[in-house]
Formats: C-alpha cells, sequence, structure tokens
C-alpha cells in the first residue's frame, strides 16, 4: 500500500466509525481528537478496525502514534507497505 | 438487550458469539408481546436519553456509533411532556431542560439558582471517572437544594426509572439519571421497543451472530477458576472462552453453584405491579394529554418495598399514544405502575392469585385517577402483570426490576472469564443496557 492508499483507508475506516463526521477537510497535521469528535472508544475502534481489515496488531504503548492522520499514516506505513490494497 | 449489544460488538470483530436467551422471545425485561390481536410492550415506558439526531457526544450517540448503526434505526420520536404530581403541586417537563428550569422558577422562585448549581454539578459529573460515586445522592442533594419538597418531586422520577436501592441511591446514579430523563429526554418508536429489537437482531445474525431462543442455561462448567463451558437444560454443555452474563449478579452467582449472593440484603426488593387498560379513544380525548405522569399523594416519597401487596400512595401513568409520532397508534393505552411486594404476589395459589390481580388492577387505577383525567368508562381490554411475571421473565431474584443495590460497575466476578453486563453491572434502561454490554466486551473481551 502507497502512503496515498494507507490515508485513504484510514478515511474509509473513520467513516466508518464515525458517520455524521464530515471528513472532506481533515486536516492531516491536527490530531483528530481536536477536529473530530470522538472519544476513547471511537479511538480503540481504529486500532480494532486495523486488526480485523489488515491484521495489524497495534500495542496499547503505541496508540499516542495514532492521534493525527501524518502520524498515524507514519506509523502505519512501514507495517503496511507489503499489504496490498483491497 | 445488554448481551445483543456486546454480541455485535464481539461478532463485528470477528469474535464467534453465541447469546443463549431462555425464553421464546428476546428483550429480558424490555420485551413486547401479543395478546388478544394487540401489541404490547413491556419494561420501561419509555426511551430515556433520547438526544436528537446529529448530536455526537450523548450516550446514544454513541452506542449507535459502537454497533454501527443509524440514528434513524432506532426511529424515536420524543416524548409531548411530562409531569410530576404531588399534592397542590405540578413539575412540568419535557425535552428541554428549560421547561423544568421554568417551572423550577414558578413553583420554588427561591430555589432557582440552586437547582441551576445542581444541574450544573451534574452536567459535569464524569460518570467513568466516578468521584463521589457511592455517596448518597440525597445527601448531596440536600446539601444543594434546601426545599425538601424539591428534592422529592426530582427524586420520584429517577427512583421510579432507576434506583435498585431503598429510599436512596448513590450519586453516579442519580447524575446518570437525571441527566438520562431531564437534561436528555424521554421518546419511544412508533412500532414500540421491538422496532429496536429487531435491528439488533438483525444486526447481530448479519454479523454471523447465533442467537438460540428457548435456550435456559443450567450452569456453568468451572475448572480451576475458569468457565469451560455452559451446559444448556435438556442440551448439550457448548465450550467457552469468556462469558457475558446479563441474568444478574445472585443470578449468575447460583449458575456458578455457589451462594455468594444468598444475603438477602443483597439481593434487590423493589417491584412492580403494572395495570394496562387499552381505551375505545386515544387516551388525550379523555384529557390525559402527557406522556408521562409521576403522582405521588404526600410531600413525602417513599420508596421503599411496600407491607402491602402494592404501595398505592404514588405511582406511574404513561401513555404510549402520547409522544410525537407522524401517525397515531392503534390502540388507546394506559399504562399504570406501582411498587409492590414480591413476597406477597409469589405466595398466592394460582386461583387467589388471579382474584387478587383483578382486585388490585382496580385499586391501581382509583390510585391513579386522583392525578390524571378518569378514563376507566374507555376501558376495552385489560391487561396486568405482578412481580412474579417479572421473576420469570428476567429471572431477577424478588422481581427485583433493577436488580441488586450494589452495582458491579466492572463487571468482574471471583471466574478469570465470566462476567456481568446489563442492569447488576449497574447501567439500567434501554440505552443503559446497550451500552453496558458495549463496554463490558470492549474491556474484557476485545482488548
Amino acid at each position: 500500500m502507497t502512503t496515498t492508499e494507507i490515508r485513504h483507508e484510514v478515511i474509509n475506516i473513520l467513516a466508518d466509525i464515525a458517520p455524521d463526521e464530515d471528513l472532506s477537510d481533515l486536516k492531516d497535521d491536527i490530531a483528530f481528537r481536536d477536529q473530530l469528535e470522538l472519544d476513547s472508544m471511537d479511538f480503540l475502534d481504529i486500532v480494532m478496525e486495523l486488526r480485523k481489515r489488515h491484521r495489524i496488531q497495534i500495542p496499547e504503548e503505541d496508540y499516542d502514534q495514532l492521534a493525527s492522520m501524518a502520524s498515524t499514516v507514519t506509523y502505519l506505513e512501514p507495517r503496511m507497505v507489503g499489504l496490498q490494497k483491497q | 438487550m445488554s448481551g445483543l449489544a456486546a454480541g455485535i460488538r464481539l461478532a463485528h470483530f470477528d469474535k464467534r458469539v453465541c447469546i443463549l436467551e431462555r425464553h421464546s422471545t428476546i428483550g429480558g425485561l424490555n420485551s413486547f408481546y401479543r395478546l388478544r390481536g394487540r401489541n404490547y410492550d413491556v419494561g420501561l415506558h419509555a426511551v430515556t436519553n433520547a438526544t436528537p439526531k446529529g448530536m455526537k457526544k450523548s450516550p446514544l450517540a454513541r452506542l449507535l456509533r459502537q454497533l454501527r448503526m443509524q440514528w434513524d434505526d432506532f426511529a424515536l420520536r420524543p416524548q409531548l411532556g411530562s409531569e410530576i404530581a404531588f399534592p397542590g403541586i405540578q413539575l412540568y417537563f419535557d425535552n428541554n431542560i428549560e421547561t423544568l428550569r421554568s417551572e423550577v422558577r414558578r413553583a420554588f422562585p427561591k430555589q432557582m439558582d440552586r437547582f441551576d448549581r445542581l444541574v450544573r454539578e451534574i452536567a459535569h459529573y464524569d460518570d467513568l471517572d466516578g468521584a463521589h460515586a457511592h455517596v448518597s445522592a440525597r445527601r448531596i442533594v440536600h446539601s444543594i437544594l434546601t426545599d425538601p419538597l424539591l428534592v422529592q418531586m426530582l427524586f420520584c422520577p429517577l427512583m421510579y426509572y432507576g434506583s435498585a436501592r431503598e429510599d436512596d441511591m448513590d450519586w453516579r446514579q442519580f447524575s446518570i439519571l437525571f441527566r438520562s430523563i431531564f437534561l436528555e429526554g424521554l421518546a419511544r418508536p412508533q412500532a414500540g421497543i421491538r422496532l429496536i429489537l429487531k435491528h439488533l437482531v438483525r444486526r447481530f445474525r448479519a454479523l454471523g451472530g447465533k442467537l438460540m431462543l428457548r435456550s435456559n442455561v443450567q450452569r456453568f462448567v468451572i475448572d480451576q477458576g475458569r468457565i469451560t463451558g455452559v451446559k444448556v437444560e435438556g442440551g448439550k454443555t457448548m465450550e467457552a472462552r469468556n462469558v457475558l452474563s446479563s441474568a444478574g449478579l445472585p443470578e449468575t452467582m447460583r449458575l456458578c453453584g455457589g451462594t455468594e449472593c444468598a444475603n438477602p440484603k443483597a439481593t434487590g426488593q423493589l417491584s412492580f405491579c403494572e395495570a394496562i387498560a387499552i381505551l375505545d379513544v386515544p387516551p388525550k380525548e379523555t384529557c390525559f394529554r402527557h406522556t408521562i405522569t409521576f403522582f405521588n399523594d404526600s410531600d413525602h416519597f417513599q420508596w421503599r418495598k411496600p407491607k402491602t401487596p402494592c404501595d398505592l400512595t404514588s405511582g406511574v401513568v404513561c401513555s404510549p399514544n402520547n409522544f410525537d409520532y407522524e401517525e397515531p397508534l392503534v390502540d388507546g393505552t394506559m399504562r399504570i405502575t406501582s411498587l409492590a411486594s414480591y413476597n406477597y404476589w409469589n405466595a398466592l395459589d394460582d386461583s387467589t392469585y388471579r382474584l387478587e390481580k383483578l382486585r388490585w388492577y382496580d385499586r391501581i387505577l382509583a390510585s391513579a385517577i386522583r392525578f390524571v383525567p378518569d378514563f376507566r368508562g374507555h376501558i376495552i381490554d385489560t391487561d396486568m402483570f405482578t412481580p412474579t411475571t417479572i421473576t420469570r421473565f428476567t429471572g431477577h431474584e424478588n422481581g427485583a426490576v433493577y436488580g441488586i443495590p450494589e452495582k458491579r460497575f466492572d463487571g468482574t466476578t471471583h471466574l478469570k472469564n465470566l462476567f456481568l453486563c446489563g442492569t447488576d453491572q449497574g447501567l439500567v434502561g434501554i440505552i443503559g443496557g446497550l451500552i453496558s454490554g458495549i463496554t463490558m466486551a470492549n474491556r474484557w473481551c476485545l482488548k
């Protein structure tokens, strides 16, 4: 997966978790928490969906890496580089 | 309810889930039935925590996101407006807290600032943080409001809609209930509770979950501090890695073969009778225009197991017709709920039980019409449930509607892979039950 594809996949997951959010204007460098109304249960779901869809295990100590789109893509890139787009 | 929500979460994340339901229908306390060609709801009169579409931070919005469901799936229609009626004084409220504020200003002008302070404290209370969770709500509310009548009037609906403890509740429970009823609100789907249940079951099954009706769990199979399986009555033993039980704490302990909760003080004591009347007209034509009237016939509201078969000093009158529907309901229905004594109703033989139901049906209605217009001339069909009906359908000892007084908020038990969800984990109502199932599944089976 390319970084663009990874970003697209994270958007897909967010759209699934929070269907009422407008994601078209999402800023990559600003924390999700500051631009979306997501709570801790929703954040856990990003981790869970990545595990479900791509078999990626994210240990709890790495959850901070998923704060914004930019940091999420950076964190996921080496883990998803070998994956085919679904 | 809580089991279905937990099941949806687990099945969504590819766990193999089986829900065992002892009855031929789902829903437990919040269910439905058909009698002589008419549909009836049982359990709560309304869905609490009803926030409008688009509100993202409410419990309802959170649970819909967690279940990947849409607001429209629940099709909630707001109440028309309800009242708390004590002798010579009423407080009207709807799903906008400003209505209750203006009523408090009208009836208790000197308490207005204090009431606003109470609302602020509750709005900012973090029930996950749990500060003062076990402190007496009466103590805290009395430290803010100085008019005891206003305190009694506010406690009345909250007790009726969720207190498992006699005469008090803890501050956490009070805050959750106050928010769910006064700050968020009451609503109902036009098609009743069956609509919500139908959507939950459909979603669970679409994810590959297995729902087995008429499957009464006889006991848990335990080996070295863990459950290894579940023995179903008249059937096989099913293996299980984790078990979530919505049966209630004492009932769950019994399935473990233990007597941890044999202490009668630890079991719930509060139960209800409900008289249901079908009318030949919509209730508003009898001049009952409220969604719910909570009444009490003195300045002191008592929330205890009665010494008489039913406590006629207080009650709840609800019409499922009086919600803001697009189309009127087919039948006019009135439901009147009173506190009742499980011991009394449980001790009766069959024929006395039937006679006593008739006798107390009339008394419950006579008590209610002191506070609502007399609708009795319009009755064309009746039904009634008692504490023993509640035990039959929920399995709760003593017909305890809201379970045990001391909740297990973390859901843990003495077994490493057995967890509680539902009423005895600490959340009541339809939305509370669903959130309970979700949080317990997340915390103990998904992380």
